[in-house]
């Protein structure tokens, strides 16, 4: 069964994300296992944020996917734990946001123990503009059009851009 | 194999579904569900609905604002909370459906209880209010619920601890997005400041019930599920004081509205309600 489970992971991995088609379900992260019990291919994805609207897209995709290469018992399962972060966006996924004018998330916060401190004022991070490389930029709004994505404005060529939020 | 959009993938299975995202598949799908050994499987499924309902009913307030609010980014912004608090709620929701054993679902709990039946606090379903008392609500809750979550990660419950650690990153953008948005009004205008005060005011007499514990908040604290809501105050009081100071704002000093999670509830919730669960008890046999 190692070449059936190879050939499924390998499936697995082309299957993109619904929401950032320019990355696949393992670029992003959300892909956590592929693995055989019993016959059947054992696919585990992790949603990104909690309402993430997309994990019925993904199952749908990841079933129709494996099946298509002759694969027909596919079961995807759900891991909550450990909660997903931005730090699972693999190298390759971060070159392909940036291609795509996303700029790619920085290293997630690392949370001492205790209350987690306020940030009261805007969010200072080193952001690079993905058009024209410069750092003096700005974040407009933490919320963006899906659940991962902040806004930011380049100072330098004026131009608004999306950027995958530390989490 | 993947699709342009979300949607193509939601309804491509055929016209078997009625409407557009529906039969969406249980949030828990393939989690490990047993319950513990040594953990009360009733009072662990009311503990997963008062904090899913809280989220719930929160959320759908914050939906409220959508075509409301008053730019474009904000509409964003609050539309994005509602959706990680839905999600929330979805979770604890399919969490309760295990620990009760009768294995229901998400709609069972959203659409087809009663209004008594609901165990949220108050605060959450508060009238929209304008946009001073949408902060206040934001601020006071988000503080509440994220010293809350904190709380739940090492939660004796596996799935309960998975639920929270994810809420935690969440609510962490929502409280300090509040944070931020009382501090522009409150240091603003006179017009703002007058107006952020008034919210937090109107809204103040019910924050005293966070902390009022249930008996089952009181048992899931004692057995290692759950937290109790009287050990949150200190960390809330201290959140507050520094958002305010910065804010020039007062912390109001009315009296408490007492309550807690008893079922009694506000007018506001019966409406909210109504609207909420309309559609599903109009249907009640529509694959959903
Ligand atoms: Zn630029």
């Amino acid at each position: 069964m190692v070449t059936a489970v190879t050939d499924a992971r390998a499936v697995a991995e082309t299957v993109t994300d619904p929401e950032l088609p320019i990355l696949t379900l393992a670029d992003l992260g959300v892909l956590r296992d592929v693995a055989e019990e019993d016959g059947r291919v054992v696919v585990a994805i992790t949603p990104t944020y909690s309402g993430c609207p997309a994990m019925d897209a993904m199952r749908a995709d990841l079933v129709r996917a494996l099946r298509a290469a002759g694969h027909d018992e596919v079961e995807v399962r759900t891991v909550l734990h450990p909660p997903w972060s931005t730090d699972w966006i693999s190298a390759e996924g971060r070159r392909k946001l940036a291609d795509a004018g996303i700029s790619p998330p920085g290293a997630a916060p690392r949370r001492a123990r205790g209350p987690i401190p306020l940030a009261l004022g805007p969010t200072v991070r080193t952001v690079r503009c993905p058009r024209c490389g410069s750092a003096d930029t700005e974040e407009t709004s933490a919320f963006g059009p899906t659940a991962c994505r902040a806004l930011h404005r380049c100072r330098a060529c004026l131009e608004p851009f999306e950027h995958v939020k530390e989490i | 194999m993947s699709f342009d959009n979300v949607y193509e993938a939601l309804t491509g299975d055929g016209d078997a579904r009625w409407a557009f995202g529906t039969g969406f598949t249980d949030p828990l799908a393939g989690v490990e569900t047993a319950v513990p050994p040594g953990v009360d499987r009733a009072d662990l499924t009311a503990y997963c609905l008062m904090l899913g309902d809280d989220a719930l009913v929160m959320s759908h307030r914050l939906q409220e604002w959508c075509t409301n609010a008053p730019d474009l980014e904000e509409e964003v912004a609050l539309a994005n909370i509602a959706l990680d608090l839905l999600g929330q709620a979805r979770l604890l929701y399919a969490r309760a459906g295990h620990a009760d054993g009768t294995g229901r679902g998400e709609d069972h709990y959203a659409f087809f209880r009663g209004e008594e039946e609901f165990a949220g606090v108050r605060l959450v379903e508060t009238p929209r209010g304008d946009f001073g008392d949408l902060i206040a609500k934001l601020l006071v809750f988000s503080t509440w619920r994220l010293a809350l979550l904190q709380r739940l990660i090492p939660s004796r419950d596996p799935v309960l601890a998975a639920i929270a650690a994810k809420g935690v990153k969440e609510v962490a953008y929502h409280r300090d997005h509040a944070a931020r948005w009382t501090v522009r009004l409150g240091d603003g205008t006179d017009e703002s400041h007058r107006r952020m005060q008034a919210g937090l005011d109107r809204i103040w007499p019910l924050v005293a019930e966070l902390f009022t514990p249930h008996e089952a908040e009181v048992r899931s604290a004692r057995s290692g599920v759950g937290a109790d809501p009287a050990d949150l105050r200190a960390e809330f009081d201290a959140v507050l004081d520094q958002v305010l100071t910065a804010a020039t704002l007062r912390r109001p000093d009315v009296p408490p509205d007492p309550g807690g999670r008893r079922g009694l509830h506000t007018g506001a919730l019966g409406l909210l309600l109504a609207e909420l669960q309309s559609v599903a008890r109009a249907h009640p046999e529509a694959t959903w």
